[in-house]
């Protein structure tokens, strides 16, 4: 498989498990479409999701704990893009934290991280993610906007055992995301967001492309 | 959970089961499911080799568990973590309450870990006063409900929205409504939590990867990332089964498991964790990491040179999803803690031998978990061999006199009367006995008319004659088996007129006996044995070209467990290979030798269903010759859903579990119905008397007959 064959089978795979993917020329463009997502995410901005049902007390607490404000996390980003991303964030009224995500467990709008690789056999993301915000910043946002170039598609789980015991050779959290979170525990029946995001985008910059 | 003391009040745990209509209802849509979606799941990837390769590469792992599990430690504890070995389940649970002890933990979020119910931690955990938050939805609920799992991988299978809701309103105080996304959404509000505020996380991992020190956890939900990842102490509880050598090797595993467990090419997240990360929460910035490897019996069982498969096992779920007993009854009937067909084997393991031995016997023998089994277990060989241990209550089998009984009265029913819990007292040919089918023996047993024993057994009514072409092409010698010998002579006698006066010998060894299978089923196995040398020594396969059968049952004995059987006689392993590739059932060899070709086309299109014994499409991997046969003999065939869906005999099993048996058989007839054939057609003594009798019995519109007898156009 060639690289264009390997992310339109990335492409398929992912959105067969319903990821949003979309291919964008560049990182600023990445930047706008998570700001948009956030800034459209209005009808459920304001109440972390689950909030509006009826919950036990301390349940209900931990929701009044969430800022009443639109918040995007993007924790690795680099110097250059998280001036952007904060230059577009603002206009917006819309928050960006990089740090100390623990803290906003009640849950957070938009997390924006980079995807080191992927799968396309299975429409898979692979994050390495020792670093626990960029972790966190994969698990308690209710939508995963996540990054990743053209070029780090491969096509099976093999060809990346290599750079997987690399990672593994020290301390190390690495992340195989497929999808949003699922569960099919209550009737089997499939429903989406049960403890991850409760949607995930894949924005793939194609470099080639661009040329 | 097996809290009966005998098989009476198991059976009454069954009956309730069967009774239980939303479970019912909800297992059987999931096993139709399963059943069609399987296929493409595995779309695109060769599935025999995928499995095959499972198997050798755990095989390899555990033959050397000691040395897999040094590495592991050595490359764990260099990134931080702390690896504790348990040589029992209680030690396990003392080793974790300690960490949380030291630790001054005392609330406990968990993800899902069946090696964590094995040891019941939480229960050991919540007596000594720590409070344990179920994350999986579905065991979230199960705790809730102080049930264990009832499925493997969908532990909650058995409860509706309803319960749900009801569950949810109480343990949030507010009113829940019955709506499956409201509630998942209560769910996540109300662990998140949990989340928050526990100061340790338990899981458990489907992978210890031994050349870098690394826990791979499977899940859809998310929760496992959230448990390993926000508390300050993350202890991981591991059977030591799941060490593996290499990252490649984790990721072939990981290419079979969720295919065959969920149908995902792969689960919505991996976890991969080598030793101690970053953790906010930590005082030190690092996370308090251990890993507790579970023992309790892996390692001998590992050197065990039958039982050392079971641990090849990945707890996809997959045998108990295809079981037909399991879609009936559920987890908590067919099961202990694990559950499904290696429940039943790994039961006598870890809990012991009383937790099993009602358990054991309730298995068909079917071979359907055997088929589906991502790691190439043979499960049903497995089952048996416990089944022979917890007979004999661990001692040596010595009742190979039995063979001798059977040998010297050969009707098949002789060895279910020995079957001692059945019978009243012991018989000897007291012809009321020999005449009828012992079913005064069987209580509950009216749901199917059973056939008395013929008039005249085929040995008597053998003429060797036709058969004995001057230049015979091929030599066959045929295994006629007791039911078709003493109660459907006719069968064997139909099916030999295709063969009448042409280019083949048959030749009809009077000293052949049982084929042993019911002793094998009954956990005789020395006796299955001693009978399965005397058809051998009776037929030699260097004497015949082909061993022709007209029972898929004895074939498939014949065929996978002669071998088996005599692998440790010296030299009579080879000799029971030779023969088992000489046996071929009916069907097979009247395709092969293009018998019947000549036969006139019927004039009226007779619609055929067929029902697959259990024995010939997966016992002997026979397929497609028989539905092939029909159509060339004229026949319309028209096919249903259940065709390879065990009829309920079993052999034995359907005087064990007659309320099983008749609602499988129930099944299996109303499929047949809603084809609405004229005939139902299979190839199998067994079965026919099982399917026959049940279509006599509920008045169906439709006549059961042999595959001889359809082929040969004769009407019983
Ligand atoms: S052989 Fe059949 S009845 Fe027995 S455990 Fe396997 S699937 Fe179930
Ligand atoms: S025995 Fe095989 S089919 Fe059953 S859970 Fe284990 S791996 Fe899956």
């Amino acid at each position: 498989m060639n690289r264009s064959e390997r992310t339109a089978q990335f492409t398929q795979k992912a959105r067969a498990v319903s990821a949003t993917v979309k291919t964008v020329a560049t990182m600023d463009e990445a930047l706008a479409h998570a700001v948009d997502v956030c800034a459209q995410k209005q009808a459920c901005a304001i109440l972390a999701s689950g909030c509006e049902h009826a919950l036990s007390d301390p349940a209900e607490e931990l929701c009044g704990l969430k800022q009443w404000e639109k918040l995007i996390a993007a924790p690795n980003l680099k110097e250059r893009d998280a001036q952007s991303l904060a230059s577009l964030c603002r206009p917006a009224g819309i928050g960006l934290i990089q740090r100390g995500l623990a803290a906003y467990a009640g849950g957070i709008d938009v997390g924006l991280t980079l995807a080191d690789f992927a799968i396309s056999e299975t429409g898979t993301l692979v994050i390495n993610c020792p670093d626990e915000d960029l972790r966190l910043a994969t698990m308690i946002s209710e939508v995963h906007v996540a990054v990743l170039n053209a070029g780090d598609i491969y096509a099976d789980s093999y060809d990346i055992a290599d750079k997987l015991a690399a990672f593994f050779a020290k301390s190390d959290y690495t992340a195989f995301i497929t999808g949003a979170s699922r569960t099919a525990d209550i009737e089997r029946v499939l429903t989406l967001g049960v403890h991850g995001p409760l949607d995930l985008h894949v924005l793939i910059i194609d470099g080639q492309s661009s040329l | 959970m097996q809290t009966a003391d005998n098989l009476g009040q198991y059976r009454k745990q069954l009956a309730e089961a069967l009774e239980n209509t939303f479970q019912r209802k909800a297992l059987d849509n999931f096993a139709v499911a399963y059943r069609d979606g399987r296929d493409a799941n595995f779309a695109g990837i060769d599935r025999d080799h995928l499995i095959e390769s499972i198997g050798t590469a755990k095989d390899a792992a555990m033959a050397r568990l000691d040395e897999l599990f040094e590495e592991f430690c050595q490359k764990a504890g260099a990134a931080g973590a702390k690896v504790h070995f348990a040589g029992s389940d209680v030690e396990a649970n003392e080793i974790i309450s300690q960490i949380a002890a030291e630790n001054n933990c005392s609330r406990i979020v968990k993800s899902k870990s069946m090696t964590a119910e094995e040891t019941l931690l939480n229960h050991f955990l919540e007596n000594r006063g720590y409070e344990v938050i179920e994350t999986d939805l579905g065991e979230w609920i199960i705790q809730l409900r102080h049930e264990g799992p009832s499925h493997m991988v969908m532990p909650a299978i058995h409860l509706s929205r309803n319960e749900v809701s009801r569950l949810f309103s109480e343990v949030t105080g507010k009113q829940q409504d019955p709506d499956i996304e409201k509630l998942v959404k209560v769910a996540r509000r109300e662990l998140r939590q949990r989340f928050v505020s526990a100061d340790m996380g338990i899981s458990g991992a489907n992978f210890a990867i031994a050349e870098t020190g690394t826990l791979g956890i499977v899940s859809n939900e998310g929760n496992v990332r959230l448990v390993t990842t926000m508390p300050r102490v993350h202890v991981a509880l591991v059977g030591i089964d799941k060490l593996i050598p290499t990252v490649s090797e984790a990721l072939q595993v990981l290419k079979g498991l969720p295919r065959n467990a969920t149908g995902q090419a792969i689960t919505s997240y991996v976890t991969w964790i080598t030793g101690a990360n970053p953790s906010a929460a930590s005082g030190s910035g690092r996370k308090i990491m251990h890993i507790v490897f579970l023992d309790n019996g892996r390692s001998a069982l590992a050197k065990d040179p039958v039982f050392s498969q079971a641990l090849r096992c990945v707890r996809c779920g997959a045998c108990a999803n295809v079981c037909p007993i399991y879609r009936l009854v559920g987890g908590h009937a067919y099961g202990h803690i694990y559950i499904g067909a290696i429940g039943l084997i790994l039961t006598y393991f870890f809990h012991g031998r009383d937790k099993d031995k009602n358990l054991i016997e309730n298995c068909l023998n079917c071979q359907a978990c055997k088929q589906v089994c991502v790691a190439g277990i043979d499960l049903p060989r497995l089952i048996r061999e416990v089944h022979t241990m917890v007979e004999h209550g661990g001692k040596k089998p010595v009742l190979s006199s039995l063979a001798g009984f059977v040998l010297k009265r050969r009707p098949l029913f002789h060895a279910l009367l020995r079957s001692g819990r059945y019978a009243q007292k012991p018989v000897t040919g007291n012809t009321a006995y020999m005449r009828h089918l012992p079913q005064m023996f069987f209580r509950d047993h009216g749901f199917k008319d059973l056939p008395a024993l013929a008039k005249k057994p085929f040995r008597d009514q053998w003429d060797p004659a036709p058969f004995s072409p001057a230049r015979p092409e091929y030599r066959v010698a045929l295994f006629s088996g007791c039911l078709q010998d003493f109660v459907y002579p006719e069968q064997l006698l139909s099916g030999l007129q295709l063969l009448a006066g042409g280019r083949i010998e048959v030749v009809f060894v009077r000293q052949q006996g049982c084929c042993g299978l019911p002793l094998y089923m009954l956990g005789e196995h020395e006796a299955a044995a001693d009978l399965a040398a005397w058809n051998i020594g009776n037929m030699d396969p260097g004497d015949y070209d082909y061993i022709l059968t007209f029972c898929a049952s004895c074939g498939s004995h014949m065929k996978e467990n002669y071998p088996h059987l005599l692998a440790k006689h010296p030299g009579a392993g080879v000799r029971a290979r030779q023969f088992a590739e000489k046996v071929i059932d009916f069907s097979s060899f009247v395709m092969r030798m293009g018998l019947g070709e000549d036969q006139e086309a019927r004039p009226e299109k007779t619609r055929a269903a067929y029902h697959a014994p259990c024995h010939l499409c997966r016992g002997m991997g026979v397929r497609q010759p028989p539905r092939d046969l029909l159509e060339r003999a004229g026949y319309e065939y028209v096919a249903h859903g259940e065709e390879e869906t065990c009829c309920g005999l079993g052999g034995t099993y359907s005087f064990k579990f007659p309320e099983i048996s008749a609602t499988i058989l129930d099944k299996k007839l109303s499929a047949v119905a809603e084809t609405r054939a004229d005939i139902l057609v299979t190839d199998c003594p067994g079965c026919v008397m099982q399917l026959r009798g049940g279509a006599k019995k509920q008045k169906r519109p439709f006549a059961v007959l042999h595959m001889a007898e359809a082929i040969a156009g004769k009407k019983p």
